[in-house]
């Protein structure tokens, strides 16, 4: 696949070798340049992910924080199928699918055979980074339990949520994480009911319950935020989790010139707070969230965010005003509550 | 070789007696085995595996990682992605566990992970019931790992060792399940003969090795495994242009294995002098038998102290105790049924709808040959239900009267055994 066709020499396509015995963890590089000339995505061109898809983007800058040895495991979903259709494999890094339930069970298993093969002086690496990419299916609903199973053994994995809010592998039907009001394939709006009838799940906030040792939210429109978010992730010794928005233009009905965009407009109007927590220092706000909480006039009303996605079109409609106004209040009241937690906040 | 010159490597004398129930030979065994990690859920009656386990951690016994996991589901989510980082992974459960975990074992299996388990048979809800019976084995009947059925707890022992040599043979690689009768097994005390950690240490070739396979992005063979020195991906999506290829190299290193079970049979012989038949079967008093039991588990012990009663007064009655259940010896079965007259066939635990699982496979396995006796399947000791050898006794004084008449009609090919009517 790749000798003969020279693809070698591209550095985009390279495959991430570490031999046994290394020491160094590569730098955290912020500046764009230097990022793409030294750095290459764990993920490689070619998958089959939609255009307009932002799972990619939240996977490759993740990657670009990657420490050194880094192994991958992703459950069922659109990352999964869409990367490692047999005989291809997007990944630059060892990577394994196991089911749709049990990709923090599956790294905890990674974890455990890593410590005993340490142990014995079977594997020679300081430390192998063990990193999940999750949808919200795999990850609000049928892979929760293995999830709070892993935080609280405490195994050191960093758990990466990609949140694009329905099930959008099986064809955008409703999760945990599809928000209020939401059109899907199943709460469609129809004459009696305006979309899914029940909120989000507020999954960051219980991975914060679970009191693991580092619970953080991103986009990848905020990169270099979310960025330092995963490379903090790594560097716990211990479960870390990060809630990630990722936009998908085929459920959001959004443009897919606009699916960074809207994950702007979501932390703009604070539908997606950005924060980081730690044992130590609680909840701090971080990026636009911290500016938006410093100078308030710039929080953006929530139609700014809804307007851009036909999954919300039916709110538009002068009639539905109200449920607007419900998700508003609601959205308002998530916002307020994190300010008064939030240490970092100007008071 | 002549058996009055023949002497194992470790003779008896050079072996431990211990008092221990299936479970503690099981986890004894475990501990012997340089497992890397165990990912373990606790149900009845497989639970002193995992105490024992955690005893032999808590005290520094081992160099193992044990996962304690939320559920079975998770315990053999740990194992594949244990085994498939490179490590010698274990587990064990039944019933209820087993079904929850029967998604997974279709990956083990399908990802050519050589996980063993330890299932201490026991019948499924509804309703809820903890005792032994083999409905959960038959639960994981097509998911493609080798399936031993053990009759003692000597052979629990043994067997769990021996799995592991099995399911990493480079020629197998498939998971390998170790099936001991809930209770009959799990929980009953019988003195055994166990071998010092270094002989199995020895006998195992060390810690887990692993298998090469070539990728085409190097130019070397890889180890399977995940490695981020030579990365490669596990468990990815394979359509109809290569689904087919995948699941039949599965069907034949399960063929394979057929042969490395009589050859790890045959070596566990000349290391401990214990050897069960050719490893697939034992048969027992077969060789001019007019009727033969063919059973599984625990109850062929009960079956075949009978047995010995009856030949005593003559009556040519044999024991054919089926120890591979998958890959299914279906040519040894054949070649050893063909000669019997009447086979009775007993199967703990019911197909609805159709006939006993074990007795299905044995009727095929006769098909081809021009001669064949008549099989009759009884079902027998669901949800634990003892086989006395009082009911072994009406059995096969049943079979002589249908022996004697020459046939049997359709509606009585199957048959309850110990139901009230």
């Amino acid at each position: 696949m790749m000798s003969s066709s020279g693809l070698k020499t591209t550095p985009q396509y390279r495959i991430w070798l570490f031999e046994p015995g290394i020491k160094e963890t590569r730098p955290l590089i912020f500046n764009l340049r230097q990022l793409a000339e030294q750095r290459t995505s764990a993920l490689l061109p070619g998958h089959r992910m939609c255009a307009g898809c932002t799972a990619p983007l939240v996977v490759k800058l993740a990657s670009f924080a990657f420490r050194g040895p880094t192994i991958v495991v992703s459950p069922t979903g659109c990352l999964e199928v869409s990367t490692t259709i047999y005989p291809w494999t997007s990944w630059a890094v060892p990577w394994i699918h196991n089911a749709f339930e049990n990709a923090a069970a599956t790294a905890s298993g990674i974890y455990a055979a890593i410590n005993a093969l340490k142990k014995t002086g079977r594997l020679k690496y300081d430390h192998v980074d063990i990193v999940v990419f999750a949808g919200d299916g795999g990850t609000y609903d049928i892979g929760f339990q293995a999830l709070s199973g892993m935080a609280e053994r405490g195994d050191d994995v960093l758990y990466i949520l990609y949140d694009n809010e329905a099930y959008m592998n099986t064809g955008i039907q409703r999760s945990g994480g599809t928000p209020k009001f939401a059109w899907t394939t199943t709460t469609p709006v129809g004459k009696v009911l305006p979309g899914k009838p029940q909120h989000k799940k507020p999954i960051a906030e219980i991975m914060v319950a679970h009191k693991i040792l580092y619970v953080a939210t991103g986009t990848p429109a905020h990169w270099l935020d979310f960025m330092k978010k995963v490379r903090k992730g790594l560097e716990v010794n211990g479960p870390a989790f990060i809630h990630a928005l990722s936009s998908c233009n085929r459920g959001w009905r959004v443009e897919e010139a606009l699916s960074v965009e809207v994950l702007r407009r979501a932390v703009d109007t604070c539908y997606f707070p950005l924060w980081e927590w730690t044992p130590e220092t609680g909840y701090l706000l971080t990026d636009r969230s911290l500016v938006i909480a410093r100078n308030p006039a710039l929080k953006q009303p929530i139609e700014k965010f809804l307007e851009i996605q036909a999954r919300f079109r039916h709110l538009l409609r002068p009639e539905n005003k109200e449920l607007v106004k419900q998700i508003q209040e609601y959205i308002d009241s998530v916002w307020e509550d994190l300010l008064r937690r939030a240490s970092n906040v100007p008071r | 070789m002549n058996i009055l010159e023949f002497k194992p490597k470790y003779p008896r004398e050079k072996q431990i007696m211990m008092l221990l129930n299936g479970d503690e030979a099981v986890a004894y065994a475990t501990k012997q085995s340089y497992v890397d990690v165990v990912a373990a859920y606790p149900i009845t009656p497989q639970t002193i595996i995992v105490e024992r386990f955690s005893e032999f951690v808590a005290n520094g016994e081992v160099h193992t990682e044990f996962i304690p996991v939320e559920s079975e589901h998770s315990a053999m989510s740990a194992c594949i992605g244990a085994a498939a980082t490179g490590a010698r992974a274990f587990t064990s459960t039944c019933s209820q566990g087993l079904a929850l975990m029967v998604e997974t074992l279709y990956i083990a299996s399908g990802l050519r992970l050589p996980i063993v388990m330890a299932v201490t048979n026991r019948a499924l809800s509804a309703p809820i019931n903890i005792h032994g019976d083999h409905s959960d084995a038959y639960l994981m009947r097509d998911s493609g790992w080798v399936m031993l059925f053990v009759e003692n707890v000597q052979e629990a022992y043994d067997t769990t060792i021996q799995a592991f040599r099995i399911a990493e043979h480079p020629e197998v690689q498939l998971p390998v399940s170790v099936h001991l009768d809930g209770f009959f097994l799990s929980h009953t005390m019988e003195n055994l003969y166990v071998l010092p950690d270094e002989a199995v240490y020895e006998f195992l070739g060390g810690p887990r090795k692993l298998v090469k396979v070539k990728v085409d992005y190097f130019d070397e063979e890889v180890d399977y495994a995940l490695n981020p020195a030579k990365p490669l991906s596990m468990g990815m999506l394979a359509f109809y242009d290569y689904y087919f290829e995948i699941k039949t190299q599965q069907v034949e290193a399960m063929k394979r294995a057929e042969k490395v079970i009589v050859e790890v049979n045959e070596e566990w012989y000349k290391l401990t002098g214990r050897r069960y038949g050719d490893g697939l079967v034992d048969p027992y008093a077969m060789d001019d038998a007019d009727i033969v039991i063919v059973v599984m588990g625990s109850s062929a012990s009960t079956v075949r102290s009978v047995v010995k009663k009856f030949r005593e007064k003559g009556v040519k009655v044999g024991v054919l105790r089926v120890r591979s259940f998958r890959p299914f010896p279906h040519k040894t079965i054949a070649r050893l049924l063909k000669e019997a007259k009447l086979v009775a066939v007993l199967d703990r635990a019911a197909s609805p709808g159709s006939m006993g699982a074990l007795y299905l496979d044995v009727i095929s396995s006769l098909y081809m040959e021009k001669e064949k006796p008549i099989v009759i399947n009884y079902i027998y000791g669901l949800g634990g239900r003892d086989l006395s050898p009082l009911l072994v006794f009406k059995l096969i004084e049943e079979l002589a009267e249908d022996l004697k008449r020459g046939f049997v009609p359709e509606e009585k090919v199957v048959r309850y055994l110990g139901v009230r009517e």
